[in-house]
């Protein structure tokens, strides 16, 4: 027979995982609302990296939010990722300035090179290419995120060298 | 805290820095720090500590400095400022300090691009260091908020900001006292202020730097529009891809909560203001003020139809005041120098200053904040130094997305927010770009075309679909695939999308194309009949090396 009673049982942790608690801490320090469902995605996204299905499930649980809407918030917002970034990331700025100054053309030498387009990893894990809306670094136009340092004033030849260094475990 | 307690911080911070002979400033906000600024300041402090000066010369991380373009820069001594430094000259540099200045890397501030600019809200830029309250204090800071507290009614406030002529700086220009006393008047238990930083308009930076060097000034501006507006909680809503910016905001509040300015019983007073961060994700719309409150409330953004305007039903359902970083910026020097000062800077309907982000095909880029009235002459040619390479000016771009390209027939314009929605651009939140010939306008109203495609929240049909059919049509004539009824489909569509999308987003969005189409015909018909392209942009599809 189904049960009507609600659950007021607190909703398992997918795993062991440490960083969980990182987590829960947010979701305490809003006080579990179902308004906390951004920025505790965040958390998660900083603490592993990406969101999965565990997570969202958990957390959708815990803010007694339904799984479609934290679905529908994870796949709105573009920083949101379902998907894990392979070992290095680069992210070409394609901001207004990057633009006029030749962003697309660093687009096309990486799609070129390695076959990937935005968004996309490279078979072997090695790489993620990002694009982002402008990183702010205008004045210093095309800009490119390696690993999170920024790079100002990038050509072709310049990603197609640090790339190339990646990839030979020369960084 | 009090007046008094204030004079003293400010007193002591004077008196520490008085000690020092010598001060070194390096510029740490996200443009210079891109290029090894924090090196360079690491290089210099060692350089010190190794001449044994630290009790004679101070180093210190500042904000923006304006010019980014030639990063890293480092002021020495208020007077001198040097371009392009690398951690290997922090020698000379502290050598110079007692001598000669280091002419190889030295930077002229008698340019234009110095000269042309007016500062108020970049005024602390450059000189304070933005992680510490004790040097804001010392310049000026917070004492405006004292005097609002000690001296002024709610209402008093009001009038003052109504004198002083401001107008939103996030785009629209609606005027600011008029917001504010709209929220005043709105009867209600909570109400809240929010601060909205989503810049997520591509090529603006302008939020960023005046967070990551001054966020103090936007934390008194936002406290001061709370007591004026009757407010007891707020919240700043600021890009996650900001990093920098966030830490700076969250040690702010952490200061100005400390010292009694915000929080419970603020300065004594039965005033409250709790401020919180909330981090945005990454969605253009959210910075339409409905779909940035459902972002808040930790939903998806989509905005939803108005009336009611925030100012009556917002966050929570309560009244809500929202206001650009920019225009929070604004408040305290209005405040501190009265509502007539600031009214006298600018033209009749446009008061104050402007910062902008100039990018794009221009010699100097960087931050610039220059009064309204001033033309796009002077913004390009003098402030900007003209176009590298000895090309042609083909265009401005102002507003983004939402703006339009201004041709160089109307560069002698004056820049404020009549002007430029006569010539089918608008104001913006402050991004510039400068296009010279070798840009192709149709490329250009497909790039903000694809951004605003992409963007869209999907809730309204003009929106959604309109944009992908645009997006379709310039794909088809940059492709030289173009058919001549495509252009007045693309004229078609962009009435529809204009008068009928549901926000900003979907109203704005033909924009670029309207101004393209109006100025820029002859380019659109060249891909239609021709199959040419003028700037040799469009057609080809191997990347050049």
């Amino acid at each position: 027979m189904v049960s009507l009673a609600i659950d007021f049982s607190k909703p398992v942790v997918p795993n062991e995982d440490k960083r969980w608690k990182i987590v829960d801490a947010t979701m305490r320090r809003l006080g579990h609302q179902p308004r906390a469902l951004i920025e505790t995605l965040h958390t998660v996204q900083e603490a592993f990296g990406y969101l999965d299905e565990d997570g969202l499930r958990y957390v959708s649980a815990s803010l007694h939010v339904p799984l479609s809407r934290s679905y529908g918030v994870a796949t709105f917002y573009h920083f949101f990722t379902l998907k894990p970034a392979g070992e290095h990331t680069c992210v070409i700025c394609t901001g207004t300035a990057c633009y006029i100054k030749g962003a697309a053309q660093l687009l096309a030498t990486v799609q070129q090179d390695l076959g990937i387009s935005p968004g996309e990893t490279t078979v072997d894990g090695k790489l993620s290419l990002l694009t982002a809306r402008c990183l702010g670094s205008c004045g210093l136009a095309p800009a490119v995120v390696y690993d999170h340092q920024v790079s100002g004033k990038v050509l072709p030849n310049n990603l197609r060298e640090h790339i190339a260094k990646w990839m030979t475990h020369e960084l | 805290m009090n007046s008094e307690e204030l004079d003293q911080i400010a007193e002591n911070e004077n008196e520490e820095q008085k000690k020092f002979a010598h001060r070194i400033n390096v510029c740490v906000a996200a443009g210079c720090l891109s290029c090894q600024s924090q090196e360079v300041k690491d290089a210099i402090d060692s350089e010190v500590k190794k001449r044994g000066l630290e009790h004679e010369c101070q180093t210190k991380g500042v904000g923006c400095m304006g010019l980014c373009s030639e990063g890293p820069l480092v002021s020495a001594d208020a007077k001198l400022l040097y371009r392009r430094v690398a951690p290997d000259d922090a020698g000379d540099l502290v050598d110079s300090l007692k001598g000669a200045p280091v002419s190889r890397l030295l930077c002229r501030t008698d340019q234009p691009f110095f000269q042309k600019q007016k500062k108020i809200v970049l005024e602390n830029s450059g000189n304070i260091d933005p992680e510490r309250i004790e040097d804001y204090v010392a310049a000026h800071g917070y004492s405006g908020l004292i005097r609002v507290l000690s001296e002024m009614t709610p209402l008093q406030v009001i009038e003052e900001v109504v004198k002083s002529g401001l107008r939103g700086r996030g785009g629209a220009g609606y005027p600011t006292g008029l917001k504010w006393s709209t929220v005043a008047k709105a009867v209600a238990r909570n109400k809240y202020a929010i601060c909205n930083a989503d810049e997520g308009d591509p090529g603006a930076f302008m939020d960023r730097s005046v967070l990551e060097s001054d966020p103090h000034r936007v934390l008194e501006g936002m406290i001061i529009a709370a007591y004026a507006v009757g407010a007891s909680e707020g919240y700043i809503y600021v890009r996650a891809e900001y990093p920098l910016a966030i830490k700076r905001l969250k040690t702010a509040i952490r200061q100005a909560e400390r010292l009694g300015l915000l929080g419970g019983n603020i300065c004594g007073t039965r005033f409250n203001f709790h401020v919180d961060l909330r981090l945005g994700a990454g969605a253009f719309v959210c910075g339409e003020e409905t779909a940035l409150i459902a972002s808040i409330e930790g939903k998806r953004g989509t905005p939803r139809a108005r009336p009611p305007y925030p100012a009556q039903e917002g966050l929570n359902g309560q009244p809500t005041l929202i206001n650009n970083v920019e225009t929070y910026a604004n408040i305290p020097p209005i405040i501190r120098n009265g509502g007539a000062w600031y009214a006298k800077i600018g033209t009749e309907k446009s008061k104050g200053t402007k910062v902008f982000a100039l990018a794009g095909r221009v010699q100097n880029t960087g931050l610039v904040e220059v009064p309204m009235g001033i033309t796009l002459r002077e913004i390009v040619f003098d402030v900007g130094g003209g176009i590298p390479e000895g090309r042609q000016i083909k265009a401005v771009q102002t507003g983004g997305p939402s703006g339009g390209c201004i041709p160089s027939e109307f560069l002698d314009m004056p820049v404020d927010y009549e002007s430029l929605a006569k010539v089918g651009s608008i104001m913006g939140s402050g991004g510039m770009i400068v296009m010279d010939d070798s840009s192709c306008m149709v490329d250009v109203a497909k790039y903000f075309m694809d951004f605003c495609m992409s963007e869209s929240c999907g809730k309204c049909i003009p929106c959604r679909v309109g944009t992908y059919q645009m997006h379709e049509l310039l794909k088809n004539i940059t492709n030289m695939q173009g058919a001549s009824a495509d252009i007045s489909k693309l004229e078609e569509l962009a009435d529809v999308l204009k008068n009928t999308s549901l926000c900003g987003l979907g109203q704005s969005a033909p924009n670029p194309v309207l101004s393209t189409l109006r100025y820029f015909g002859g380019e659109y018909r060249a891909h239609v009949d021709n199959r040419s392209c003028t700037a040799g942009v469009c057609g080809s599809q191997e990347v050049k090396p």
